[in-house]
């Protein structure tokens, strides 16, 4: 369970992450920071990046469903629609 | 028995957050920005492009980096012009975060299963005492290229370097599973390595190969990679070998080999990694994981790079013009390599050079006299054996795998 250890600890992960790897800076917009939580607390944000801006909205909404439902990732409804919409409005086709 | 977990604990890791990481932190230094990449194809998605950057990993050369965490760094162009790619050139792939740092006193390798006669646990001794073998072979992550598919697919957007080859030296698969003794039931075998996920929710990155695979003479745990231990980032202290398979099986760090007869069901083997049945002309089959619609993806699929000149290359008219390259595939074995000048329209056979064995790169060499200035495009295909040759179009399939288009090279002639 220990995934309720990461979400009780969020704003941590960030931080942790920037200490033994180069930073990825996203772009500033609302949701950013939930981002910067959820999604790199497994991987670094640069996947984001690597993958826009040829993912539509339809894909990107893919790419969060498969995190949370293959991968097992954590997120909430709510807080898989804010990452979708940042992910959308900020790095989509 | 060790487990990742063990290993992790045992090492003090910060594990809260998959501090696997923490332990091996590369060391930064010799960054540099993406407008400097060599050889960085302007065919990648245009976010690629802009956050790749040569990054060192700790006993490695400066490699392309495509992701940090897990760490996903590609060979330039420039690494890739020998049969051999050393060990620092070597790319690097994983596809979750939790990478410990094996210590190789401590690391065991637990061989059983239900498909097996018995369970035994060996160290590294142990393995180094089994008859040893080598092999020269090519390492291709299945999703080489993928960054080149059009339309894009998501995932890691590797250009042409997602691959090496290698002389990996280690005991036979076949020798380690005689340890325990298959069970005549035994249908495939199944390998687990010390990294994992982040998440326990997350699926650990475990492969099975089908029995018959496993026991090909060739088939090996391998501990050396061009003489020397294999690196850290490469599967240290021991890896499978499935030479003319793709790289999705050869499982680094591993710590666990069992046999089973059901087919083994993990998300890597019955969800990804996995091709539409009928589009590639594969020989190799795992008929045990196929259904209707897919099937894992196998053998690698007959391909060629052209190492150079790098695409954009200024070359004059009137002059010779060295072409060179490798070609490669699922073992069979290069039969030729032919270069066109005039889109497709005709193709003239290029030289084939050192031959280190059939599942290595073939070296190849050309020369060319362009007539005219301005661009001239030159593509290079190989044909294997069996009479596989590369495809001119891309066969579309949604994970991006198999990516053995002909490649043409846009060359300024001054």
């Amino acid at each position: 369970m220990r995934w309720i250890a990461i979400v009780a600890t969020l704003p941590l992960i960030p931080a942790l992450a920037r200490a033994e790897e180069p930073a990825v800076h996203l772009k500033q917009a609302p949701g950013r920071d939930v981002i910067e939580g959820y999604c790199g607390a497994c991987h670094s944000l640069d996947y984001i990046m690597m993958n826009s801006p040829f993912l539509d909205a339809a894909r990107w909404d893919a790419e969060v469903a498969k995190m949370i439902k293959a991968y097992g990732a954590p997120i909430d409804p709510a807080d898989a629609k804010t990452i979708g919409d940042y992910l959308k409005q900020n790095y989509g086709e | 028995m060790i487990t990742r977990r063990g290993l992790l604990e045992a090492a003090g890791g910060a594990l809260a957050f998959g501090g696997g990481a923490a332990l091996t932190a590369p060391a930064r230094g010799a960054e540099s920005t993406n407008s400097s990449l060599p050889s960085l194809s302007p065919l990648l998605p245009a976010g690629t492009r802009a956050e790749a950057v040569l990054d060192t990993l700790p006993g490695k050369k400066p490699l392309i980096k495509l992701t940090y965490r897990p760490p996903n760094y590609e060979s330039p162009l420039a690494y890739l012009r020998t049969a051999i790619t050393p060990n620092g050139e070597f790319f690097v792939r994983y596809h979750l975060a939790d990478i410990p740092e094996v210590d190789a006193g401590t690391w065991k390798l637990n061989i059983g299963g239900e498909g097996a006669n018995g369970n035994l646990q060996i160290g590294l001794d142990d393995l180094k005492k089994l008859p040893a073998f080598e092999v020269v072979a090519v390492c291709q992550c299945a999703g080489n290229r993928r960054g080149l598919f059009e339309p894009h697919v998501p995932g890691v957007q590797w250009g042409p370097g997602a691959m090496g080859c290698a002389r990996w030296k280690g005991a036979r698969l076949k020798d380690v599973l005689d340890l325990v003794g298959l069970k005549k039931e035994a249908l495939e075998v199944v390998f687990d390595g010390a990294d994992g996920p982040v998440l326990d929710k997350t699926p650990d990155f475990v492969k099975s190969l089908p029995v018959w695979k496993a026991i090909e003479e060739t088939t090996l745990v391998a501990y050396e990679m061009n003489g020397e231990p294999l690196p850290h980032w490469n599967g240290f202290p021991a890896r499978i070998v499935a030479p003319g398979w793709t790289a999705t099986y050869w499982v680094k760090h591993v710590i666990s080999i069992t046999a089973v007869t059901r087919p083994f069901d993990g998300f890597w083997m019955k969800t990804a990694y996995r091709i539409p049945v009928g589009k590639f002309p594969l020989v190799a089959r795992f008929i045990s994981q196929e259904t209707a619609a897919n099937t894992p993806i196998t053998e690698i699929v007959v391909n060629s790079l052209i190492t150079n000149p790098a695409d954009g290359a200024r070359v004059k008219a009137g002059r010779k013009t060295a072409i060179s390259g490798i070609a490669w595939d699922g073992g069979y074995g290069i039969r030729s390599v032919e270069i066109s000048a005039d889109n497709g329209k005709s193709w003239t056979e290029a030289s084939l050079g050192e031959d280190p064995g059939k599942f290595a790169f073939r070296p190849w060499s050309y020369e060319y006299i362009p007539k005219w200035r301005g661009k001239l495009l030159l593509a290079a295909r190989a044909a294997n054996k069996i009479g596989q040759i590369q495809t001119q179009e891309l066969i579309p399939n949604p994970p991006g795998y198999n990516n053995n288009v002909a490649q043409t090279v846009a060359l300024h002639v001054t």
